[in-house]
């Protein structure tokens, strides 16, 4: 196909081709944005939990009347719900993955530092590890000789008697990666502060933040040996075969009801629930970004549709002349096909620039990392694509054009 | 002669219909999707109490410890019991409080237990906020002073426990105890819930209002931000190395902010004194809408779609341009018969714009529709800001000035190019 005098026809058009290549442009700049952006959070809605997401159940419960051994009370509970049918384990913990309420202590290397090293998220309560599937990599996990009751501990604090607080601790692979790199965790000690010092046992390949914000400190996790009371915000974390949840649940809590009418369940869910929960920001703004995609590339076409019909409707003496001279359908039809591939190219090159920009100023205020090459060529082709359909009509109306045009006024 | 364009507009525009519809609907989408967003950023970025906005201040003050006390970063958001209630003893403010937020469990008369928001705060609390009752009154600080037994409820929980009667006198019945209501709050509700953040930013508020004191001498739950240091037993004692109370002040009178700074610049180096700490001691003190700022309230996701609806007007808008540009330049036949029986350029500048315009307001009111479209979806989605986004009037003023702006700024370059026509070319050419 010749170029040249698709480009000296298209030098006539300046302010509408113009016009065309600017949009096209922007379209791809932010498509290609919006396709990132989308990609982010799907990435981020993939976030491992390390545990047996679609074999778990959290149960929260709130006393009307504290009871007397709040212990006792736990451990009575627990007791009940192993014996609802279905059933696999039960635990009691302070937090659950991306449940968002979370409790977090410092860590230090060197009971002497003064600064802390980092953050991480302290999961609290026995028989964790089964229960909730987390898998261990290394040493070995909580056992029950390792547990202090939290009143106890909290009293030893205290007093500075540390014989009564815990002495061992599970960490994640990720936590220990960052704390000691390449080497052996186990055996190590963590401080919590200067008197509070655990020993590493045992090392779980994923353990997730409760509040797990950046995917950097995700896995900042320790599971620490305290007994606790029952005391709001505490999770009954039930596990159970997939397809056992809803019947589980409801047993369990008839079975939690029928022990203590009075008591409140504040909250009742799977953990496919807690995740769909956690993420929901992230699913709105994924569902929003691609609405906002698929409308701009539609004003985009329909732009295209629009300015080449025009176009065919005020050349259609010229199409008549060339037909007259010989030219074949498939010639006009290439014609305008090349033409607007050729605008398009422009607009996907200035458009490219573009999109870059507009990363780097997401980069500098959203905290963004950079758009990676490849949504340039998935953009590009997208564009081209979109271009071909839209001018195809015209084209198709231009390419029917009979040569007898020519002889008309017109 | 307006009402001649108009006429001529209508006819124009009925002539190539295909054409019109895609620029309406151009304009339309654009327009929608704008103030759709622009309307959450409005909504979230909204002063929630304009009245009294300049005279509220948040306190804070960093009694960090030197081994937790980190240079270079921020004031934190929360005081330690003991240098709040130091504070309120002082009452150097027109009036001040101190808070938390707290859930209890309450045991009505008929029916199941119900698991309560609340707020444990003092007697200026409801003054300060602009808090309005419907029944009865707050608690005094004589109240707070004797942890009276007292709480104030919200109009929902009276028209869930008390079916809407006035409730006045009545108690709630929290575990073994029993609580004595002295007011009901009349229709009240602050978005974004500025005076504490860390429960969810937007939503109807707390249910039950109860004297600290009270709550303290209760052991109801607290929630929220909680952060300690050192080894300590219970985080609530009245000397617990913990930062989790909310103190908020009030200062009428400009004159007295820089007094209230000095004063709590005073306090902190009593403390110094006093050995807490060997560092600075900041403190910080910011009205609403400075703390909601600091806070980044509104979510960085609304910022973006905000910037990307714009975006997608301004595609929108030059869409609209080349469509408008191919629509008038095909009538270069009748704009050149027009000019050459005497018609000015201007006369042909206007009506191109009058076209233009009406494109614009059918787009205006389809985009309007849109929006209307939109914010049902917002609303739809599970975000904790979805059931305040509604349109306002002054939003919906907006929307019809963006859309014929916006349509008239698209109209301007074909207009002007319309207008230099030649007409002998035009003629000839034809």
């Amino acid at each position: 196909m010749d170029i040249l005098p698709i480009l000296s026809t298209l030098r006539r058009h300046k302010l509408t081709a113009g016009l065309l290549v600017m949009q096209i442009a922007l379209t791809c700049a932010i498509v290609c944005n919006a396709v990132f952006l989308i990609g982010q959070r799907l990435q981020r809605m993939d976030m491992p939990s390390g545990v047996a997401e679609h074999e778990l159940l959290q149960i929260q419960v709130a006393d009307v009347v504290k009871s007397g051994n709040p212990y006792a009370r736990v451990q009575e509970d627990l007791a009940l719900l192993r014996q609802v049918p279905g059933v696999q384990s039960v635990a009691f913990s302070n937090q659950v993955p991306f449940g968002g309420s979370s409790s977090n202590g410092n860590v230090l290397l060197d009971p002497n530092q003064p600064q802390r090293t980092l953050n991480a998220t302290t999961y609290f309560g026995q028989n964790l590890v089964p229960t909730m599937g987390v898998q261990l990599v290394a040493g070995r996990d909580l056992q029950d000789d390792d547990f202090v009751d939290v009143d106890t501990a909290l009293k030893g604090l205290k007093t500075g008697d540390t014989k009564s607080l815990p002495h061992v601790t599970l960490i994640t692979r990720g936590l220990a990666e960052r704390l000691w790199p390449g080497q052996n965790p186990l055996g190590r000690l963590i401080y919590l502060t200067p008197t509070v010092g655990l020993r590493v046992v045992g090392v779980m390949a994923s353990l997730v933040r409760p509040n797990a914000y950046d995917a950097d400190t995700a896995q900042y996790t320790m599971v620490i040996p305290l007994r606790m009371g029952a005391d709001r915000g505490m999770s009954y974390v039930i596990r159970t075969r997939p397809q056992d949840r809803s019947g589980v649940l409801a047993a369990a809590l008839a079975a939690l009801r029928k022990a203590d009418p009075q008591r409140i369940v504040t909250t009742q869910r799977s953990f496919d629930e807690v995740r769909r929960h956690f993420f929901r920001d992230d699913r709105a703004m994924a569902g929003i970004l691609v609405g906002v995609i698929a409308a701009l590339l539609v004003v985009t076409a329909l732009g295209i549709v629009g300015l080449a019909s025009f176009w065919v409707a005020q050349r259609r003496r010229t199409i008549g002349v060339r037909r007259a001279l010989g030219a074949t359908r498939s010639d006009v039809l290439h014609y305008f096909q090349t033409e607007n591939f050729l605008l398009a190219t422009i607009g996907i090159g200035l458009g490219m620039v573009l999109a870059y920009g507009i990363n780097l100023f997401l980069m500098q205020h959203y905290e963004l990392p950079r758009l990676p090459a490849i949504y340039f060529p998935v953009g590009a082709v997208a564009l081209w694509l979109i271009g071909q359909v839209a001018v195809l009509g015209p084209a198709l109306r231009a390419a029917a054009v009979p040569p007898v045009v020519a002889t008309r006024a017109g | 002669m307006i009402g001649y364009y108009l006429d001529l507009a209508m006819r124009s525009l009925k002539r190539n219909k295909v054409l019109t519809a895609l620029m309406v609907l151009a304009i339309a989408v654009g327009i929608g999707t704008s103030m759709t967003t622009l309307t959450v950023m409005h909504v979230l970025s909204g002063d929630p109490i304009p009245q009294k906005s300049a005279n509220l201040f948040r306190v804070g003050l960093n009694v960090f410890p030197d081994d937790n006390f980190r240079p270079g970063e921020e004031v934190p958001d929360n005081l330690s019991r003991r240098d709040a209630e130091a504070l309120l003893r002082d009452a150097r403010a027109d009036r001040q409080a101190m808070m938390s937020a707290g859930t209890m469990v309450v045991t009505p008369a008929q029916g199941d237990p119900l698991s309560l928001e609340a707020r444990y705060t003092t007697a200026d609390f409801f003054t300060m906020f602009a808090v309005p009752f419907r029944f009865g009154r707050a608690w005094d600080r004589g109240d707070d002073g004797s942890h009276a037994r007292v709480a104030v409820i919200s109009a929902a929980l009276n028209d869930q426990l008390f079916g809407g009667r006035d409730s006045t006198g009545s108690t709630l019945q929290v575990g073994s105890q029993s609580l004595r209501i002295v007011g009901v709050l009349g229709d009240w509700s602050m978005n974004p819930r500025f005076y504490d953040l860390s429960n969810g930013r937007f939503g109807d508020g707390e249910q039950v209002f109860v004297p600290l004191a009270t709550a303290l001498d209760l052991h109801l739950a607290t929630s929220g931000t909680m952060n300690c240091w050192g080894n300590n037993s219970d985080e609530h004692a009245a000397d617990a190395p913990c930062l989790w109370l909310q103190y908020w002040a009030e200062l009428d009178a400009p004159s007295t902010r820089a007094a209230y700074r000095q004063y709590l610049h005073n306090y902190m180096a009593r403390q110094r004194q006093a050995g807490r700490f060997t560092h600075p001691g900041e403190v910080r003190l910011l009205d609403v809408m400075q703390w909601l700022d600091a806070k980044g309230v509104v979510p960085s996701d609304v910022r973006l779609q905000v910037w990307l609806a714009l975006g997608f007007l301004g595609i929108c808008l030059l869409n609209t341009v080349g469509l408008l540009l191919a629509k008038f330049l095909r009538r270069s036949g009748e704009i050149s018969v027009r000019r050459a029986l005497g018609a000015s350029r201007r006369a042909i500048f206007m009506q191109c714009l009058v076209e233009a315009g009406v494109v614009g307001l059918a787009g205006g009111v389809c985009g309007l529709a849109l929006a209307g479209l939109g914010l049902v979806l917002v609303r739809h989605q599970p975000t904790d800001y979805a059931g305040l986004v509604h349109m306002d009037p002054s939003m919906l003023l907006a929307t019809f000035v963006l859309a014929l702006l916006s349509s008239l700024l698209a109209g301007l370059l074909p207009a002007w190019r319309a207008m230099h026509v030649a007409p002998a070319v035009a003629l000839k050419s034809n």
